[in-house]
């Protein structure tokens, strides 16, 4: 295999040591992913004062939880609402705010989505099973820059009083591209 | 470039088809290829630009059929023979043929892993330029088609939107993949009528919006 032997050439020639490339791969296969983005999203639905910092200044706002860094340094945060729904896409390459949702998914960085994500996003919804009325505006936000965007999914209803615990369970990372909604609390797996 | 990275608007791609519980990583291969991407990448001998550059550069035929990590392993490995860091027959064999480049400086470890990507790479800079644009403004796209790397997409050349934010300085992709220095310009996000960028069968509802540099804008 052809990046197996790429592999093996870096480490004899020196410039990489495997012990690094066995964290990089742990740091985004088991430490980074979605459920970082869950807890910003639990906490702005459940922190009125948290919601109003996401909105004036995401990037610091996401760094007090602890997610900062590569491809994540320039954060914008996307409020959904009853008339507006957003989504975001990268058209040019695979642009995807790392720390707090991980790496993409492959059809995020595969050709249908990026074609059609900017010229047909009803369309790319229906394919997601996201179903939205016409009265609701699409809102589609493509990553040209190194600003990386998270979308804030409306809360469901029936969860007042929750923890953040509890309404971060209701996440999916689909609902932060904005390919999807948040669960309701009955469509939650046990 | 108009090369086969350029997507937005392109039809016959077929659908998007996602993968239910779908995991980081596929095979380990697609492993190898992110860690060797990510850790050569640390030796700053090239920018996010340039790597960026070096994928699309890929044959857009190979480009759209290609998965993200094929991408990336080809990416990679024209960054480094660029880079004189390997020559071609090293790189079919697995096996050194040459001495390897001195950096200057060791691998990087296991250690400094986390603090490298905590620090991550910002790209915005001191800019002493006034922007001149103003959230609000109503700008045009250019039209322009470069050969070498630009962020720009075709979908948007000629068009006209409305400036949204205003981001400050930030490095010039056009300039900083190609070794011409990263001359920071005003970035705005910039709002654009789904009609007045596909016509009107496009929902009245809808927007499109992308961050550009202010080169890219003129004053509608």
């Amino acid at each position: 295999m052809r990046v197996k032997a790429l592999e093996s050439l870096l480490v004899e020639k020196g410039y990489v040591e495997p012990a690094a490339l066995d964290e990089l791969i742990e740091t985004y296969e088991t430490r980074v992913g979605p459920r970082n983005g869950a807890a910003v999203v639990a906490k702005a639905w459940a922190d009125a004062a948290y919601m109003q910092k996401l909105r004036t200044d995401a990037t610091s706002a996401i760094a007090d939880l602890g997610f900062i860094g590569r491809q994540g340094e320039h954060m914008v945060a996307l409020e959904n609402t009853d008339d507006t729904h957003n989504m975001v896409v990268c058209t040019l390459c695979s642009c995807y705010p790392w720390p707090v949702l991980g790496l993409p998914p492959v059809w995020y960085k595969s050709p249908p989505y990026r074609s059609r994500a900017v010229s047909d996003p009803r369309g790319v919804l229906d394919e997601f099973g996201v179903h939205l009325p016409e009265s609701v505006g699409v809102k589609v936000w493509d990553s040209t820059a190194e600003v990386r965007y998270l979308v804030i999914p409306q809360r469901p209803g029936g969860t007042d009083g929750w923890t953040e615990d509890q309404l971060a369970t209701l996440v999916t990372r689909n609902s932060m591209i904005g390919t999807g909604l948040a669960l309701k609390p009955g469509q939650v797996k046990p | 470039m108009n090369g086969g990275q350029d997507l937005g608007g392109v039809h016959g791609l077929g659908p998007i088809d996602p993968e239910a519980d779908e995991p980081v990583f596929h095979a380990e291969w697609e492993r190898t290829a992110f860690a060797l991407t990510m850790a050569m990448g640390f030796y700053g001998l090239w920018n996010i630009d340039k790597s960026r550059h070096a994928r699309e550069a890929i044959h857009p035929a190979k480009y759209m059929t290609s998965s993200y990590y094929h991408i990336w392993t080809d990416g990679l490995i024209r960054l480094m023979l660029d880079a004189g860091l390997v020559v071609p027959g090293e790189v079919h064999l697995g096996r050194q043929e040459v001495a390897p480049r001195d950096l200057h400086r060791g691998p990087v470890t296991a250690g400094e892993v986390a603090g490298i990507l905590g620090r991550g790479g910002p790209a915005d800079r001191p800019l002493d330029a006034k922007p001149k644009f103003r959230p609000s403004s109503k700008v045009r796209a250019v039209r322009m088609n470069p050969t070498g790397h630009t962020r720009l997409p075709r979908y948007l050349r000629g068009c006209e939107g409305e400036i949204v934010s205003h981001h400050g300085g930030h490095v010039f992709p056009d300039t900083n993949a190609h070794g011409k220095g990263e001359n920071p310009q005003h970035l705005y996000t910039v709002r654009f009528a789904a009609r007045e960028l596909w016509g009107d069968k496009a929902p009245a509802n809808d927007c499109m919006h992308a961050d550009l540099w202010e080169s890219y804008l003129v004053q509608a």
